[in-house]
């Protein structure tokens, strides 16, 4: 690619005097998974094309405190919460998108009674308003056009926020074929990452999680798997390494379907 | 005219209502062990819930069959309770169909409707009858069912399948006795379904079928009142607590977990963004005994009919894992009653709490750890039971005051110290990723 693409963190900006439109918050697993670091270099990549004036924290981040609230230590939450609201209000933040539905969640919903009032959207529904407006034009028979797509409603997207839609408008956007598990929107089957279960090791049982939502997802014959989450992502893979099938069957985020499409 | 029927039915009346009332004051009890929580806000979105959730049983009808089944029941039996008040009047009275004479023909169509009710609910009881005990509806089958909470439900498809018979039944003796013209027998006709059974008492003299026709009434009666006692010992009760409960209910994101002000305090202190002062720290941290959940919560554990569709969506029990979301509920009803009882028995809260506790004696750490929080039993609970609040609850404690979390978990929380990353990586790698922007 010709053109550098730059990404500003949100101290260089202030040091110019400027203030961004929106905040990407990247997450931990952004910042950090190797997978899904590719995610959020395509979504640098996607706001640059559109022309959206866009800052990150860099290293200024932490970790939105979600596993540890959902693990049930409090503490450990509000100090990564309460030393994240001081830094966004710091610098004055107003909007931010992020890629990962429990940072999401946690800043959207949580984050207001620790004195963070920002406008919060997840990175699937910024796609949707900027393929709807026409700002990011999608090619006509893409890679995707009439592909099976299957969609997985990560938990803290859907049922904990109620977004369902969004994700699916911007699949049919690509002139995908979006087959639907047998349990989807609000009773969409869990990865078995959240609640804090991505850092351990889940309790017996018959079977993982991800095994059993894989098997769900196979069951639609699809030649893809999109997913809106980090965790997920890792979950879904996995699922489909057990089953053998990642020659054939790839998991995706939305967004690298997007970036794929894009005129 | 002897009154000793009259007065014979006026005591049955009294100690029903005597009954119920002491047992409905022993749950405001148990539901008062919780914390208070005061809910005034949103009032008319709360209204607008209970109406689409309790009244119109919205999401009964995420499973449509059984949602209509389920209706038919529900409706034959507010609509039956008109037929009831007459029969207390009646009774109290001593006169016999006293709407008669007011309603004129308008009171056959209305006993007629009645009368479709009651078969609609003896034919949904028998199916449901069958789905859960022929073709072993496997929600209804789960770990937690064990004899006493499989048993309730059969004995309450039966006791209505009973009742509804019996009002049947008295009125094809009734119109039997009309026709011949005895005495006290209003002249109201034959009516739509109960006709059909007239064969079955027509070879009957007349003072059998009276016999027949009281004996049917005064089971009817003394049926319903005594249904209306056992309600309140089964996991019934959602037909009253589902409208408190889906008003009082979180109207929040469901994905909010809600704040703990108590520790917001300790941090900013800690950070050095507030003065420490002298109030009092609170007593525990989370859950470990139905006393530290709130009135909500525990009002909710009443609420449960166990109908078990939390479970039947929770990922974690779909896997084989011990976690039940419908035996959080069970065990938190089940000690709020046992703390209630041991108190009337005269022990102190303290002992009972000594004793024995929710967290440890009913529910173990093994279910509490193997919750996802993917919200999927609050969605599936068509009265807006929250199950998870529980699970969070008690996970807070076994944080905060035990120190009791899965050692995976002490190193994520370590690294989230350290790191400020649940993973270990240091925090000057974190904008590394923006190498990748310009490759390829």
């Amino acid at each position: 690619m010709s053109e550098q693409i730059k990404v500003p963190t949100l101290a260089e900006l202030q040091a110019q005097g400027e203030s961004p439109e929106i905040v990407f918050w990247v997450g931990c697993a952004g910042s950090f998974d190797e997978r899904y670091k590719k995610v959020t270099a395509t979504i640098c990549k996607i706001l640059h094309k559109v022309g959206i004036k866009f800052a990150v924290l860099g290293t200024e981040e932490n970790c939105t405190g979600d596993p540890a609230r959902r693990a049930g230590n409090e503490f450990l939450f509000q100090m990564q919460a309460i030393s994240n609201v001081e830094t966004l209000n710091m610098y004055g933040v107003k909007k931010i998108v992020t890629a990962c539905p429990h940072c999401f969640n946690t800043l959207k919903n949580e984050y207001p009674d620790l004195g963070g009032n920002y406008e919060v959207i997840h990175h699937t529904q910024l796609l949707q308003e900027l393929i709807d407006s026409g700002k990011l034009r999608i090619k006509e028979g893409g890679p995707f056009k009439g592909k099976r797509l299957t969609y997985h409603d990560s938990c803290y997207l859907g049922r904990a926020n109620d977004v369902y839609e969004a994700p699916r408008e911007v699949i049919e956007s690509l002139d995908a074929n979006l087959v639907e598990m047998k349990r989807s929107r609000r009773f969409g089957l869990c990865c078995g990452a959240g609640g804090a279960q991505m850092f351990k090791e889940p309790e017996e049982g018959k079977k993982d999680i991800n095994i059993e939502r894989i098997e769900e997802a196979l069951d639609t014959q699809p030649e893809a798997v999109v997913a809106n989450c980090p965790f997920c992502l890792v979950m879904l893979t996995d699922g489909v390494k057990n089953k053998e099938k990642e020659d054939s069957i790839k998991v995706y985020d939305l967004a690298e379907l997007v970036w794929m499409s894009q005129e | 005219m002897s009154y000793l029927p009259q007065i014979l039915f006026a005591l049955c009346l009294g100690a029903a209502g005597f009954f119920i009332a002491r047992r409905v004051n022993f749950i405001r009890k148990a539901i008062l062990l919780g914390k208070k929580k005061p809910v005034n806000d949103r009032k008319s979105e709360r209204f607008r819930r209970m109406l689409l959730l309790a009244f119109g049983q919205k999401k009964m009808f995420d499973k449509p069959l059984v949602g209509i089944m389920h209706f038919i029941v529900y409706a034959g039996f507010l609509i039956i309770n008109i037929e009831v008040l007459e029969i207390i009047l009646d009774g109290i009275t001593g006169a016999h169909r006293l709407f008669a004479p007011y309603l004129g023909s308008a009171y056959s169509w209305l006993i007629n409707l009645f009368e479709l009710f009651a078969v609609g609910v003896i034919v949904t009881c028998a199916i449901f009858l069958i789905r859960r005990n022929v073709l072993k509806v496997p929600r209804f089958w789960s770990a937690e069912m064990k004899k006493w909470p499989r048993l309730d439900a059969n004995l309450i498809l039966i006791f209505e399948i009973t009742l509804m018979w019996f009002f049947l039944s008295m009125n094809a003796a009734d119109s039997i006795l009309q026709s011949r013209g005895v005495e006290h027998y209003v002249q109201v006709g034959s009516f739509w379904f109960s006709q059909w059974l007239q064969p079955l008492f027509e070879n009957m003299d007349t003072s059998t079928l009276v016999f027949y026709e009281r004996f049917a009434w005064w089971f009817h009666i003394l049926g319903i009142f005594g249904f209306a006692i056992y309600v309140t010992y089964s996991k019934h009760l959602h037909i009253a607590l589902a409208f408190p409960n889906t008003y009082f209910a979180s109207l929040e994101p469901k994905g909010k977990m809600p704040n703990m002000d108590e520790v917001t305090k300790e941090v900013k202190i800690a950070l050095g963004l507030a003065q420490a002062d002298n109030s009092p720290a609170p007593e525990r941290f989370g859950a470990k005994d139905v006393t530290d959940l709130n009135w909500i919560q525990l009002m909710s554990a009443f609420s449960c009919t166990e109908c078990g569709r939390c479970t039947a969506n929770c990922p974690a029990n779909i896997t084989g894992k011990k976690l039940s979301p419908r035996k959080i509920m069970m065990d938190t009803r089940d000690r709020a009653e046992e703390v209630v009882r041991q108190l009337q028995e005269g022990k102190s809260l303290e002992k009972i709490k000594e004793e024995k506790s929710l967290y440890g004696d009913y529910i173990t750490k093994e279910e509490i750890m193997a919750c996802t929080t993917c919200n999927a039993c609050v969605e599936a609970c068509p009265v807006s039971i929250n199950p998870l609040s529980i699970i969070l609850d008690i996970r807070r404690y076994v944080a905060m005051e035990e120190g009791d979390t899965p050692n995976e978990w002490n190193m994520m929380f370590n690294n989230l110290e350290t790191s400020m990353s649940p993973w270990k990586f240091p925090p000057t790698d974190r904008f590394n990723w923006v190498e990748l922007v310009n490759k390829d």
